[in-house]
């Protein structure tokens, strides 16, 4: 009874570190400005939405990878899969988590869009370097 | 061919490695002392329990001794290593002395809980004595990093190392307790086995992670880390 208590309080505090913790991550990437080339192949006029998330994925798995992206992506892909569980099922029944929920999501969205345009940005300089040789 | 738990074992203590090398390289050794400090120890004692396993076995008790003591010394690392990150956040508001001073009296107060349960149960105090220590620190650790979470969001701190550091803190003791409550109620289960030594190599990869990809200087919109907005 008591390692279940526990347990179920330990389960708690670490959805609440690991959104937090993604919130962070996100948070992170905020400030950056998409590129005109990133807006283009996305189709995003003005801020990502939830519903681009998907779309952006497909992108990035076609781009090769930056090792940097690896760890932060995994978490934010896990964070959206979490939020997008919850929309369909809790948040049906209350209007202000499925707000919230789609903001989140379109926050996982801008996450991915950004590294989408590092990565964009990081292979064009690779490729820059090897021209040099 | 290797086990998992061997294939966990060398990945964690790369992580470890590559956090060391990746805050020399960034210039930061120094400035995450503490950090490193346990990184460091922990790769020490790895090596050390691999020595006394190769030796004497792992039913023998000098490898019970070597593994309980170690883990106890790495768990007081880690308990200072969180200080350290308590200094940081409030090293601003000059409350660094008093907040060293109230970490050393929880250390002894811990430390003297630990003793009396052992004293109690009336086992053998030496072995007992570090188990009991490890587990209390740890659950002392996951509540230190709660509320000093709640300190960072209440004070709006910006630098991204350390809200990132701190919130991977506060993943990993909460994972460990998850772990170590499934392991009394679900033993039978030999997934659960593997669950501890997976969750060991999360602290030292989100710490390289953060380490390597943003800089001392990098700064966040501390009302972005807030779930619900105020």
């Amino acid at each position: 009874m008591m390692a279940a208590l526990i347990f179920a309080v330990s389960v708690v505090t670490l959805m609440m570190f690991f959104v937090s913790y993604c919130r962070s991550l996100m948070a992170a990437s905020s400030r950056h400005m998409l590129s005109p080339e990133v807006r283009d192949v996305t189709g995003i006029q003005d801020l990502p939405t939830a519903r681009d998330y998907v779309k952006v994925m497909q992108l990035l798995q076609l781009c090769p990878e930056r090792p940097e992206d690896r760890t932060g992506l995994r978490a934010v892909s896990l964070y959206y899969d979490i939020l997008q569980m919850t929309q369909e099922s809790v948040a049906r029944l209350l209007p202000q988590l499925r707000i919230w929920t789609e903001n989140e999501r379109a926050g996982c969205a801008n996450f991915a869009a950004v590294a989408l345009d590092r990565r964009i940005a990081f292979n064009r300089e690779v490729l820059a370097r090897e021209g040099e040789f | 061919m290797p086990g998992l738990l061997t294939v966990v074992f060398y990945l964690g203590t790369a992580f470890e490695l590559a956090f060391v090398v990746c805050s020399i390289q960034k210039k930061s050794f120094f400035r995450y002392i503490f950090l490193n400090l346990y990184f460091l120890l922990t790769l020490a004692s790895s090596c050390m329990r691999r020595y006394v396993l190769g030796h004497w076995g792992s039913s023998s008790y000098e490898y019970w001794y070597a593994y309980f003591y170690s883990d106890a010394i790495l768990t007081v690392t880690l308990y200072i290593a969180l200080i350290s990150l308590y200094s940081r956040v409030f090293g601003e508001l000059r409350f660094s002395k008093y907040v060293r001073f109230s970490a050393v009296l929880l250390l002894l107060g811990t430390a003297a809980f630990s003793y009396a349960v052992v004293v109690q149960s009336g086992e053998l105090l030496a072995g007992r004595f570090a188990i009991e220590l490890s587990q209390n620190l740890y659950f002392v650790g996951l509540v230190l990093t709660y509320i000093l979470w709640g300190a960072i969001l209440k004070l709006g701190e910006t630098r991204t190392r350390v809200v990132q550091i701190v919130l991977s803190l506060g993943l990993y003791f909460s994972a460990y307790a998850a772990t170590f409550a499934l392991v009394n109620f679900a033993e039978k289960y030999s997934v659960i086995s593997y669950l501890c030594p997976i969750v060991g190599c999360l602290l030292p990869l989100s710490w390289t992670v953060t380490m390597w990809r943003h800089s001392e200087e990098s700064r966040l919109v501390p009302a972005r880390l807030v779930a619900v907005p105020r």
